[in-house]
């Protein structure tokens, strides 16, 4: 187990380590001198750019910049933003506390609503599973955006439950202004979430060791939470963690969408200012968290099945 | 004393026989064996007792379970039923026990589920484990069915089946799923244990020796339908059916070395396709006109019951 | 079947834009903002006037032609990598799998958005960006195919022939791997189309006055505040039918070549 963990942690910081060189070398694959890019495109004066150069070691070889890079990334200073002229830890710090929250609460809402409404398709009657089927086919359909402009659409509109933009203040109502945000981002995974658990169900109700827990003269209950749910855990825990690890590059669209202040709006603001150096820290903070998820879920499932500590891991 | 009983026991799947007339007892304490080829009935018969028929099946007939009906049977009592009473050994044990609990869990699952407490299932159970061979007990317990070789795996179904000491076990080809040398421990494990317990036992398997070595009489089914009942200890000489002669023909071991070992001509029925009289006719080397169109009865005949046409008759049929 | 009827139909309007639409789509008639359903503007019009038909159906040709290369490209890259990975196995192969593990980390999205920033919004930088993220998605389902396929027996024969790997690879390993390719392509197809239209959505597509579908969900956007919802509901359902249309097909395609959808 302890082996099984390490490898698991150990390839996850490898491929960090990885990213980290692809995103900060992508600058260099960008046309035009490094230093006007970090100046975001705008015209500055020579003294500006000399600055930028000294500021970047960017007359250091590509390695010894990136060891600069990573040094101020790992002792908390990555930086500071060419167009805020705020430092990034700023940046981030008063925007990760919306965006940990939106996660959390589309996550939640994907797990319980997925998982209960795929378990109800697969164990209860055919009518159930027909209505079900038919609310998930249309909910993979919309992507995060169709259904941020829906709902803004209906709760702008038509009903005035639930804010339609802003982050909101304090916990109550910063849920409040999130609610909106999680649901267009949850729809299509909590679709696919109940998809697989339907599946994992049937899967599971159709195996012998179900049939002869029955023949053992177990309620029906029992059987289920025992035998079922507890042996299809495993593939749908896989599939929601990957959902959830997914999540963390959805922001960028429910946040923008709602006008939410956080991580993922930061990041297309920034983008679409060409602003890199915020640009080049929260691309690999997003793929830093879909790994760090990934991992999470690949050592969870490991302690509900353990037989997956002999397999090769793929 | 009656413990089981099949009485015109039919059983068909969205409009398709699936057995046609199973007539059949087992008295308390006695083993019977049901034997037959693949897709003849005999899990489906087995089945019936539990109420473990597929979506979709509609049986008529009745089965009792001592004194009561099992089809009449509540949701309550039909559980009192499976968890106490009756208990069944399946075919392969790497699909019947759950892959991701451990040993412990399935083996005091039930009795659990019954109010026993934590401490004293844990003792009855590693009880059961030591019973039925099993060394090492407290570390079997902690392991997962996939640290088992089948072997030991099927001992552990055993031990389960036998926690609640119950009236009947069934077992659906307990020793199919594993190696020849452990094929017969694991039959004298059950058998001992279960004369131990009391326990009656219907044991089906498709290999009429094994059955007859741990059975006190042989029933043997062909295309849903039970053609022939005899003791065991008289199976080779009292066989008078077409089809148990052919089949006691095709084991290994009863012809000369070098010699062709007899098949059964034709490919096995199930009991949609079977003929509307004898269920056999289709295949019986000696079948006359009267076989295809009229059913016989299973009518005693020496040590036994048999149901063929052609079997020289003492007394006039009464059924 | 109906579905394949959308697909051919939202093609050949994309396909045509130039010559039928029934106004310029880029003109402005601020006296006609907000135009309700009319004869002359079956949809309506936008905050500008201009006819949201006229836009609808050009903006089809970027919606449609941004996930056409992407899948296209990812396809190409991940297939000749899935079959020389397959075909030389051993260190390579390990090589590539970690390559596309690798790769898999960045979300098309959170890369799209990266390389945006870095070349600049657009066209070309987000289709190039996913096309480079669809690569191992493709390439795992191919890599996986090209195995089974090099260890049957007659490839073995070929080889014992004296054909070259080239010739094995190109002549009868890709042509037998074609139907899959098909179908990744076309599930493939309705998720760079997401994607796409999300960053158009966010602005770092295409820039105005262009009517890409997604660009044209986010303009709309102001709108809908103000009551007129048509610009956002109408380029969301043109992006939604045409998603699910092509995933119908390519699912009706996977149950008959094999393949499932993700």
């Amino acid at each position: 187990m302890i082996w099984f963990v390490a490898r698991k942690l150990g390839g996850m910081l490898a491929t960090v380590a990885v990213a980290s060189v692809v995103i900060f070398g992508a600058l260099y694959l960008a046309p035009g001198d490094p230093a006007s890019i970090l100046a975001g495109g705008h015209e500055v004066t020579p003294a500006t750019m000399a600055a930028i150069r000294a500021q970047y070691h960017l007359d250091d070889p590509f390695w010894v910049q990136y060891g600069h890079w990573l040094g101020g990334l790992l002792t908390g200073d990555p930086g500071t933003s060419m167009v805020l002229k705020e430092p990034v830890t700023t940046l981030i710090s008063s925007r990760i506390g919306t965006t940990a929250l939106l996660v959390a609460y589309a996550s939640v809402v994907i797990l319980v609503i997925g998982v209960v409404s795929g378990v109800l398709a697969g164990a209860a009657g055919k009518v159930v599973d027909g209505a079900l089927t038919v609310v998930t086919t249309i909910l993979m359909a919309a992507p995060a955006f169709v259904a941020a402009i829906l709902l803004i659409w209906i709760f702008a509109t038509k009903l005035s439950w639930f804010p339609v933009f802003g982050s909101g203040e304090g916990f109550g109502d910063r849920i409040h202004h999130l609610t909106l945000p999680a649901l267009a981002l949850s729809g299509g995974y909590l679709a696919y979430v109940s998809r697989i658990t339907r599946t994992e169900v049937r899967a599971e109700l159709a195996a012998d060791h179900v049939a002869a827990a029955r023949a053992r003269g177990l309620p029906r209950l029992a059987v289920l939470r025992r035998h079922v749910l507890r042996n299809a855990a495993p593939p749908i825990l896989a599939v929601s963690g990957v959902t959830v690890a997914g999540l963390f590059a959805g922001t960028a669209v429910a946040e923008q969408a709602f006008g939410v202040s956080g991580l993922g709006s930061l990041l297309v603001q920034s983008a679409a200012r060409q602003d890199l150096v915020v640009v080049q820290v929260l691309s690999l903070l997003l793929v830093a968290a879909f790994l760090v998820v990934n991992m999470l879920v690949d050592v969870l499932n490991a302690v509900l099945d353990p037989r997956l500590l002999t397999e090769r891991t793929a | 004393m009656t413990m089981l009983e099949f009485d015109h026991l039919r059983v068909e799947i969205n409009g398709r026989p699936i057995l046609r007339d199973v007539t059949l007892s087992v008295a308390a304490g006695e083993a019977v064996g049901l034997v037959g080829e693949s897709g003849s009935g005999k899990s489906m018969t087995v089945k019936s007792v539990l109420r473990l028929l597929p979506p979709g099946a509609r049986a008529t007939g009745t089965v009792r379970f001592g004194d009561t009906d099992v089809h009449t049977l509540d949701g309550a009592g039909l559980r009192r039923m499976r968890s106490q009473d009756v208990a069944m050994v399946f075919q392969d044990p790497r699909a019947t026990v759950n892959p991701v609990r451990t040993i412990g869990d399935f083996l005091t699952e039930v009795l659990r589920d019954q109010g026993v407490s934590r401490s004293d299932a844990r003792t009855r159970a590693a009880g059961l484990l030591a019973d039925v061979g099993v060394d090492h007990v407290a570390r079997r317990l902690r392991q997962r069915p996939h640290e088992l070789s089948g072997g030991l795996l099927q001992r552990v179904v055993i031990a389960a089946a036998l926690a609640t000491s119950p009236k009947l076990i069934l077992a659906d080809e307990p020793t199919t799923a594993l190696d020849v040398t452990t094929q017969e421990e694991v039959v004298a494990i059950l058998n001992e244990r279960r004369r131990e317990h009391g326990s009656a036992l219907l044991f089906i398997s498709h290999d009429l020796e094994l059955a007859a070595a741990v059975c006190d009489r042989i029933a043997v089914m062909y295309a849903g339908e039970i053609v022939e009942i005899l003791p065991a200890d008289r199976l080779h000489e009292d066989a008078r059916h077409p089809y148990t002669q052919a089949l006691l023909r095709s084991r290994p071991g009863t012809v000369a070395p070098g010699e062709r070992l007899a098949t059964v001509p034709g490919s096995p029925q199930s009991a949609f396709d079977a003929p509307a009289g004898c269920v056999f006719a289709d295949r019986c080397p000696q079948a006359a006109g009267l076989c295809r169109d009229v059913r016989p009865a299973l009518l005693p005949i020496d040590s036994g019951l048999a149901a063929c046409h052609l079997l020289p008759r003492e007394t006039p049929s009464v059924a | 079947m109906a579905a394949a009827v959308v697909c051919v139909l939202v093609v050949l309007l994309a396909l045509l834009a130039p010559w039928i639409t029934p106004h310029d789509p880029t003109a402005v008639d601020p006296l006609n903002a907000y135009a309700p359903f009319t004869g002359d503007h079956p949809l309506g019009t936008d905050d500008l006037g201009r006819d949201l038909l006229s836009r609808l159906m050009a903006g089809a040709r970027t919606s449609l032609a941004g996930p056409l290369i992407v899948v296209l490209a990812a396809g190409t890259a991940g297939t000749a990598l899935a079959v020389t990975a397959a075909w030389f196995g051993g260190w390579f192969d390990a090589a590539v799998s970690r390559l596309l593990d690798i790769l898999f980390a960045f979300p098309g999205l959170v890369l799209a958005i990266t390389v945006a920033a870095i070349f600049g919004a657009g066209f070309t930088a987000p289709v190039v960006a996913l096309s480079l993220a669809f690569v191992p998605m493709i390439a795992r389902v191919m890599r996986a195919a090209a195995l089974r396929e090099r260890n049957l027996p007659y490839i073995e024969a070929l080889r014992v022939q004296g054909f070259s790997g080239w010739h094995i690879c190109l002549r009868h390993l890709l042509p037998n791997l074609a139907p899959l390719l098909v179908v990744q392509a076309a599930i493939g197809f309705g998720y760079a189309m997401i994607d796409l239209a999300s960053i158009s959505f966010l602005g770092l597509g295409l820039q105005p006055p262009a009517s890409d579908w997604g660009l044209m969900i986010a303009n709309g956007q102001p709108s809908i505040l103000a009551g007129f919802p048509q610009q956002s509901i109408e380029a969301a359902v043109a992006v939604v039918i045409t998603v699910v249309a092509f995933t119908v097909v390519a699912e009706r395609l996977a149950e008959r070549f094999g393949g499932g959808v993700r």
